[in-house]
């Protein structure tokens, strides 16, 4: 019995937790790695782009509230997601037409884009809170949990219980689904194939025809989809607040680095890579050996490895260890 | 002179944008504006060095700033005795077991062969030694936590004069630089971006959560000031007789004498925070003329003609014979340590070291703006870009409003969108910054002042 109070400890606060939180990290790394694969920089407007899809979806949120339209026990933003995804779009193509085109046909160094992307960067972040301001916003309605941490107690006669929120569980759906039709995109379809061609060699693509301007546009609607629901999924799930969103960059870039830069696959698993090593190495584990060692063997502290205020900084050393190490990152992305 | 005009004009506008807000706004917030220019132009010149010079990118300006800042913070404050020996012992055993530990880790690498073995050494050695450390310091931080946390709570600092963690600030950094050098510089640019910024924040981390060093978010306040107290400056004579010199014409137009006294306190309690704003100007002035005679003494000797030349052709320098990643790793470093030399300057005006306030947007980003918009490579130009960005990053707000005035002036006071700019008025200062970037980037890519290569 206590082995399986232990279990649903785990699973309460490791596993599913760091299983929300590497499917929202991993739907960014996959936005970083195509925009890098494909147009060649490092965009370090990632967080920001985030956070104007999730502020448009918002605005839908309220304009559907407002009427009375909601999803009964879901979250009325899913409802606004492909609206938000429509303005996103718009936004992505206008920056890119006015911005980076420029550099892309010049053929400048992949530096000079990522200090454009630092522009873009600034005036995003700018428009977002002129329009919605800095402070925290919840935009979440519907059902907020599917299981109760009581209930599961009294379900199952256990001492510990399980809560599973339900944006957890919409994220991880949501991730799935997204994830898997992207993938059947890019490996299956004619237009990923030539997405694929034109990352790995660029002459060799525009020689067999592929025509640049259509993976490029591709390439921003598909990113606009990625940075609009990775957004909601993590403002759901936690709130949305413009400075959160910038700084959520970070363990994204950890994320995509360390799956291998310009392979999606590679950053998909680099997100749950990222939130799991952060959330088991500053888990306190005392509660945990508790219940699975004999009573005179209890320890005296709270077997923790590290404090929970190291919850970045263990991302970033991961990351500094891959780059060290292997700086193609664990499954092999472009070779730098 | 013909040959500098741009750089003559650039700087006459630019000191006249001062003095404007001097004659319209106040002498002080003028005084401000200007030494944080001078502070925002140390950082640049750092950040200038590595990528003008090299071509490195350093998008970890934030973390040299605050090592530069608990410089000034180990260096000035006094030693809490209590703290020390309540946990001091602890805190230096830890420190000699880390010695210990990569004394052990580089014997194995020395003597040993690589192998998959010498790895699992290596990391038995690592993991080991992080968990006696942990047991070893664990009760000294909690006792020195504990010594009167309201006030203290760490270990403090030499108690010297704050002047010499400047110099301190700018080693901090450049140890710092060294090691991430050594790890990170053999990465592509874009990666080495990304590397830095990652480094930067994990020393922010350590900053503000190892309170028994730097006292973390509960901030140290009130270090000492190389410069007088405007408080003491109110009581001494000269000063007061040098305030009502400056004055006398207006003190002259008041006839009654009582008036006049509280004119002249008036003016007394300017002038006390002006002099003291001064006293600063001119020690950063001192501090930026240095640095410049310096860097432009390097940029036009044989050695930043070796440094051009591995920036814009690494293989063919190579291939000349010059060490390429060493010259890399030396001007990290340099860069690096002017970058903490700045970081112990802006502690030392603030009088406070708030770790809480460092972030990415304001330490790093804002600061290659200045670079790029000032004119990479150039460090008139650099320190230029300092003194406009950083002026438009202070005056964008009074802009904005007199904008957002202009354009809603038809709108009704309380009409709904009016009162939201208004309130959101502070942002704009992002919009300038940004949409400034993209202007420079594409129609000026060399910045205001662009580099200039004169054969001697």
């Amino acid at each position: 019995m206590d082995f399986v109070n232990a279990l649903v400890l785990l699973l309460n606060y490791i596993f599913v937790p760091a299983l929300t939180y590497g499917s929202q990290l991993a739907i960014g790394a996959i936005f970083v790695t195509l925009i890098y694969g494909i147009l060649r920089f490092a965009n370090f407007a990632t967080g920001d782009m985030m956070s104007f899809g999730t502020m448009v979806a918002i605005f839908f949120t309220w304009y559907f509230q407002s009427i009375g339209l909601t999803l009964g026990f879901l979250p009325t933003a899913l409802v606004s997601i492909p609206f938000a995804i429509l303005f996103m779009g718009l936004y992505m193509l206008i920056i890119d037409k006015f911005v980076f085109k420029y550099y892309r046909l010049n053929k400048s160094p992949p530096v000079q884009l990522a200090m454009v992307s630092i522009g873009v960067m600034f005036v995003t972040q700018a428009v977002v809170r002129i329009i919605i301001g800095p402070s925290d916003r919840r935009f979440f309605d519907g059902e907020k949990f599917l299981i109760r941490a009581n209930e599961f107690k009294e379900m199952t006669g256990l001492n510990e219980g399980l809560a599973i929120k339900s944006t957890q569980v919409i994220t991880i759906v949501v991730t799935i689904i997204l994830v898997s039709t992207l993938f059947w995109f890019l490996n299956k379809t004619k237009t990923g194939k030539s997405m694929k061609a034109y990352s790995d060699n660029e002459d060799l693509a525009l020689l067999s025809g592929i025509d640049p301007k259509k993976i490029v546009m591709i390439t921003w609607i598909i990113a606009a989809i990625l940075a609009t629901i990775g957004g909601v999924l993590y403002g759901l799930d936690k709130s949305f607040k413009p400075f959160t969103y910038f700084n959520n960059m970070l363990p994204i870039f950890a994320a995509a680095i360390v799956g291998g830069i310009g392979n999606p696959f590679g950053a998909f698993l680099g997100g749950y890579v990222i939130a799991f090593s952060e959330i088991l190495l500053t888990y306190a584990y005392k509660k945990f050996f508790m219940y699975v060692l004999p009573e005179s063997m209890e320890p005296d502290g709270l077997i923790q490895l590290l404090s929970t205020d190291y919850k970045f900084a263990v991302s970033f050393s991961i990351l500094v260890i891959v780059l060290l190490y292997r700086p193609s990152g664990i499954f092999k992305g472009k070779i730098l | 002179m013909r040959k500098n005009l741009d750089v003559v004009t650039a700087y006459s506008i630019m000191m006249g944008l001062i003095i404007l807000v001097g004659i319209f706004q106040s002498w002080n917030i003028a005084l401000s504006i200007f030494n944080l220019c001078l502070i925002s132009a140390v950082m640049t010149m750092g950040a200038n060095i590595q990528w003008g010079y090299a071509g490195l990118i350093n998008f970890g300006i934030m973390g040299f700033t605050a090592l530069g800042g608990l410089a000034a913070v180990l260096i000035s404050v006094n030693p809490v005795q209590e703290a020390w020996s309540a946990g001091g012992t602890n805190i230096l055993l830890s420190l000699f077991l880390i010695i210990g530990i990569i004394l052990a880790v580089r014997f194995v690498l020395k003597r040993y062969q690589k192998s998959r073995i010498r790895n699992y050494i290596i990391a038995a050695i690592i993991i080991s030694g992080i968990i006696t450390i942990r047991l070893v310091s664990e009760p000294g931080i909690e006792a020195i936590e504990e010594v009167n946390p309201a006030r203290t709570g760490f270990l403090g600092g030499l108690g010297l004069p704050i002047i010499f963690s400047w110099i301190i600030g700018a080693f901090f950094a450049g140890g710092l630089a060294f090691v991430i050098g050594k790890v990170a510089l053999g990465l592509r640019a874009d990666y080495l971006a990304i590397a830095t910024l990652l480094i930067s924040e994990i020393v922010i981390a350590i900053i503000k959560h190892e309170d028994w060093l730097t006292r973390g978010v509960k901030n140290v306040i009130g270090l000492k000031r190389p410069a007088p107290y405007e408080v003491n400056l109110q009581e001494t004579e000269w000063f007061i007789n040098l305030v009502e010199k400056f004055n006398s014409g207006k003190l002259a137009l008041i006839s009654d004498l009582l008036e006049r006294q509280e004119a002249l306190n008036q003016f007394v309690i300017e002038g006390s925070s002006i002099f003291v704003k001064l006293c600063y100007s001119g020690l950063f002035l001192i501090v930026v003329i240095i640095l410049l005679i310096l860097t432009q003494k390097a940029l036009y000797s044989p050695w930043g003609r070796m440094m051009r030349a591995i920036r814009d052709n690494e293989e063919a320098a190579n291939a000349m014979g010059k060490n390429v990643v060493k010259q890399h790793l030396l001007i990290f470093v340099l860069g690096s340590a002017i970058v903490g030399i700045a970081g112990a300057m802006l502690v030392t005006q603030d009088g406070l070291f708030t770790p809480g306030s460092y972030r990415p947007l304001r330490y790093t980003f804002l600061i290659w703006v200045m670079v790029i918009v000032g004119g990479s490579g150039n460090n008139f130009g650099a320190i230029l870009g300092g003194f406009v960005v950083w002026f438009l990053w202070i005056e964008a707000a009074p802009i904005g409003l007199y904008l957002v005035n202009l354009t809603t002036a038809g709108l009704d006071d309380t009409h709904f969108l009016k009162v939201h700019l208004i309130e959101s008025v502070p942002y704009f200062r992002f919009l300038m910054m940004g949409v400034g970037l993209l202007l420079i980037m594409r129609y000026r890519p060399k910045g205001i002042l662009p580099e200039k290569i004169e054969i001697k």
